[in-house]
């Protein structure tokens, strides 16, 4: 015989998804019931060997590119009759899907200029980013919110770490697109300049910063901990090397 | 997709493009087969651009995978009418465990898991991906599923029942009933 619990509350409380008093209410159950102390156990287990097996399955690279050829051809046809800020960002989105074109044929040769042509990518998200209306995310300088926002929306996310006191302050983050992949963007202000962090799981080894700029616009590149970052911002390049330093210690 | 001017293009892609693994890994579990979930796939992320306008804002994640979903469930009526009132299938249904020392092998877990999965029924299967492969809310899956809160609570307690069951090889019929 199980619990009345067992198909309500618990399941609730195993996912967090109780309210303080409900919870509160589930604990002081939990005190005197077995089954349901037996039951949190093996819905853990049984979470845990599912997050082992990894099961999800991401989407295949040929199915994101007939899904972003579904969507290319009508920039150029209907561009045309926009007012002009959108000629301007139609050419932006364009500079972007060269980029990424560029990148993907390089990516293959895995060429030494690697990080420089990623990077390039990254400016012009970062330039296409700072126009109005078109950051989409969370603005804050509360790290604990920015955290939480990410989570569940990318299946990594680094913490989001506010650097005020440093010169840095935390702005929001928000999730954009690189060569096609969902990565984690978290917004720093300084002075007078945006930097947008771009943060992404790799398999490759740590390295050392690496710099550089793109049409006006300094990045420093980076790996740690099986993560890739890049700073990009008009800012001048010490900057980011500075901000660089926060993130490694 | 011709409707989308340049303006709704941009929050198309920075909006909606981001969630297309959820989208195909969705349909990957709810179809069973990575060929068909990829066409299914492709056919909805064209409906969600087709209807992009309807969409205010909010959660974009919710939203697509609700379009996933549906054209999931029409593409199986359509293609498998069959799978869409089987409760469990017996041909899934995974055999015993030979023996425990094999079950170490992560590798083979997955299997097991993955036919395990694969044997629930699509709502229950469904439930279990959203919440613990996509880690979604349950006030998300409830936006998704458009079932209630309180009935999103009582299917992931079914499901991972199944779930379990599946697993150890000891499928009773009560469950079967339940559903």
């Amino acid at each position: 015989m199980k619990c009345e619990f067992a198909d309500s509350l618990l399941q609730g409380y195993f996912d967090g998804e109780l309210s303080a008093p409900s919870a509160c209410e589930f604990e002081r159950h939990l005190q005197h019931c077995v089954d349901c102390a037996v039951e949190l156990v093996d819905l853990d287990l049984l979470r845990g060997r599912l997050q082992v097996a990894q099961l999800y399955e991401s989407a295949p690279a040929l199915l994101r590119k007939k899904i972003r050829a579904n969507l290319r051809p009508v920039a150029a046809a209907t561009a045309k009759s926009q007012p002009l800020l959108w000629h301007w960002l139609a050419a932006a989105a364009a500079i972007l899907l060269l980029a990424i074109a560029g990148w993907r044929v390089n990516s293959m040769l895995r060429s030494d200029n690697y990080q420089a042509e990623l990077a390039e990518e990254i400016v012009d998200a970062h330039v296409l980013s700072l126009q109005p209306g078109l950051l989409t995310g969370i603005r804050s300088n509360d790290e604990q919110a920015v955290q939480g926002w990410f989570k569940g929306r990318l299946k990594f996310a680094i913490p989001a770490h506010d650097f005020a006191n440093e010169g840095f302050a935390l702005q929001g983050g928000r999730v954009d697109l690189v060569d096609e992949r969902s990565v984690e963007v978290l917004v720093y202000a300084s002075t007078k300049h945006i930097i947008n962090v771009f943060v992404w799981p790799t398999h490759g080894r740590d390295t050392a910063p690496q710099a550089g700029s793109w049409q006006g616009y300094q990045w420093v590149d980076w790996r740690k901990g099986r993560m890739e970052f890049c700073a990009v911002s008009d800012a001048p390049r010490s900057d980011l090397q500075q901000l660089q330093g926060l993130f490694t210690n | 997709m011709n409707d989308l001017d340049a303006e709704d293009r941009l929050r198309f892609e920075q909006l909606v493009l981001p969630h297309v693994d959820a989208a195909f890994n969705l349909a990957r579990w709810l179809l069973r087969r990575r060929e068909d979930a990829e066409e299914v796939a492709q056919e909805a992320l064209l409906r969600a651009c087709r209807f992009f306008r309807g969409f205010q804002g909010g959660d974009a994640r919710a939203w697509l995978l609700q379009i996933v979903r549906n054209t999931c469930y029409s593409w199986l009526e359509k293609n498998r009418p069959r799978e869409m009132m089987v409760e469990f299938d017996e041909e899934l249904h995974p055999q015993a465990i030979s023996t425990p020392e094999s079950m170490a092998m992560a590798n083979e877990d997955r299997e097991r898991l993955t036919r395990s999965l694969e044997s629930l029924p699509p709502r229950f299967r469904e439930i279990l991906v959203l919440r613990e492969l996509e880690g979604c809310s349950y006030k998300e899956i409830a936006a998704i599923t458009s079932i209630p809160i309180g009935t999103v609570m009582s299917s992931l307690s079914r499901a991972r029942r199944q779930l379990s069951s599946a697993l150890t090889g000891s499928y009773d019929k009560e469950a079967v009933r339940e559903v």
